[in-house]
């Protein structure tokens, strides 16, 4: 058990590093969450009290396409350097590599959400009236929602043609309880409408669900290939 | 009683699509037929 | 020999099959008693009902067939698989079709996040993108690619009726088709279409699938005519230069 753990966090640690070394692609993808955020705020323009109600959707719908930037990325760099391929004759077990994966997507993606999320408050002039705290949670789990079926179905597209549409294709449609939980809760919290709770838990489901599967199962997506 | 026209349409819609569906197959049963007429003629 | 006797019953249930739908349907257009308040549209709901029954249980053949093709490696799991997935989204085709028609007249709206239609939405994109997966995907291995998707679309979808459950008792809408019971001649006729698209969308799957199986054997069987061609030619004709072929 100690070694898997050692093992995701210096895959991890690799990854991060990766990353800083890189920074020109975060950077990239910094900016196109900002053009994200400005492009909706030009297309939805409400005033303060519809806002709380859509704010939700348009939060999440953007963060979905920032994640959905920044999973593509991450394959293409192990698949130009056929580091798969020296993964899957490692005797690492293949879910350390996939926790590692995630982990380091989840901590990206983030990055992204935590700079277009003040930005939507500035612009929608957004104030919770419900129980604010309980946004964390929300944002928490449904970031996780979005990067553990993401980082899957990225490894599954990796030999497929036109793979950066084959993610969102593939994440999409599975997705959409948990898109629907997350805009739901949000759209609660921020209009004081009522308990987000069933919402949060459902997503805590979902994510228990698809954390298990993916473990389960990326042994066998790897060997796949 | 003008909703009839929907009562049709779904009636016909339904059959389109389940003829357009098998009659992809056909095609695809052909062409598998001609590639089998191929094999065994070489 | 099963096989055999198997082959020659097909045409013959066929047959049956476009007999019992023929009839089905002239007992849903004719011999149904009209509902009171929806009129004579209500009868969609003898096509639209059944084809989502009979859609969910090929989506449920997939996911069984799937699952064996994982554990087994059995390509004729496989080939039902595909088979069962393209039939299933065929049949909630119709669902998603017929569903706004029937909506239309009867609410006024075309769309309504009704449990069944909402459900059959989902899935139908997810078995959408199982297909554009199977399409899309050059490696030998694309089955067993499917077959994980398959998996994650069947956990998918228990989470996908309690959102949308929920969805619905905050925000409530109208119900699509059949809340309430049933007048017994209309049971009666229901029933009737039920087994008759059951058993169509059986015949159509089972006729897809032996196509799927003919098609792989011709495809093995050209792979290996490339295969040993340069060799015969080359043993038949061993005084010709390059260029020489057929």
């Amino acid at each position: 058990m100690s070694s898997l753990r050692s093992i995701t966090f210096a895959t991890l640690a690799k990854d991060i590093r990766l990353e800083w070394r890189s920074r020109d692609a975060v950077n990239s993808m910094l900016f196109f969450s900002l053009l994200v955020v400005v492009i909706f705020s030009f297309s939805f323009d409400p005033n303060a009290e519809e806002s709380r109600q859509i704010a939700g959707g348009l939060i999440w719908v953007a963060f979905l396409f920032a994640a959905v930037v920044a999973l593509n990325q991450t394959w293409a760099r192990e698949l130009r350097n056929q580091v798969l391929d020296a993964y899957r004759v490692s005797p690492a077990p293949a879910a350390a590599l996939f926790l590692a994966k995630a982990l380091g997507n989840f901590v990206l993606v983030s990055l992204l959400e935590a700079l277009m999320a003040p930005l939507f408050v500035i612009f929608y002039n957004l104030r919770a009236l419900g129980p604010a705290w309980q946004l964390i949670p929300v944002a928490l789990l449904g970031t996780w929602a979005l990067v553990v079926n993401g980082t899957f179905f990225a490894a599954m597209s990796i030999r497929t043609r036109s793979r950066e549409i084959m993610l969102p294709l593939l994440l999409f449609p599975i997705s959409i309880p948990a898109v629907q939980s997350m805009v739901e809760a949000t759209r609660i919290l921020l209009a004081g409408d009522g308990s987000a709770r069933f919402w949060i838990v459902l997503l805590l489901t979902y994510d228990v669900v698809f954390t298990t599967a993916c473990l389960a199962l990326f042994e066998t997506i790897l060997q796949a290939e | 009683m003008n909703s009839v026209r929907f009562l049709w349409a779904a009636y016909i819609a339904t059959w389109l699509i389940h003829g357009l569906y098998l009659g992809s197959i056909v095609r695809r049963y052909r062409r598998v037929r001609r590639q089998m007429k191929d094999l065994s003629g070489e | 020999m099963i096989a055999g006797t198997v082959k020659r019953l097909f045409p013959i249930l066929a047959v049956l099959t476009a007999l019992l739908l023929a009839y089905g349907t002239y007992q849903a257009l004719v011999v149904a008693p009209t509902e009171r308040t929806m009129g004579d549209v209500q009868r969609i709901f003898y096509y639209h009902v059944p084809s989502a029954w009979t859609g969910f249980c090929l989506f449920f053949t997939n996911l069984i067939a799937s699952i064996v093709y994982l554990i087994r490696k059995n390509p004729k799991a496989d080939a039902l698989a595909v088979s069962s997935a393209e039939v299933g989204v065929v049949f909630c085709t119709i669902v998603l079709v017929t569903g706004p028609i029937w909506a239309r007249p009867v609410w006024g709206i075309w769309w309504t996040w009704d449990l069944r239609l909402t459900s059959t939405l989902v899935l139908w994109l997810i078995y959408v993108s199982y297909l554009v997966l199977r399409r899309f995907s050059d490696s030998a291995q694309t089955p067993v690619l499917a077959a994980v998707l398959a998996i994650f679309g069947a956990l998918d979808v228990p989470l996908v009726y309690f959102s949308i459950w929920f969805f619905r008792t905050q925000h409530p809408q109208p119900v699509i088709g059949g809340g309430g019971s049933l007048d017994p001649r209309m049971l009666h006729v229901f029933l009737l279409n039920l087994f008759t698209f059951s058993c169509f969308g059986a015949m159509v799957c089972w006729w897809r699938c032996r196509l799927e199986w003919l098609q792989r054997e011709v495809d093995e069987a050209e792979a290996m005519e490339s295969l040993l061609e340069p060799t015969e030619a080359r043993l038949s004709k061993p005084k010709v230069t390059a260029g020489g072929g057929r």
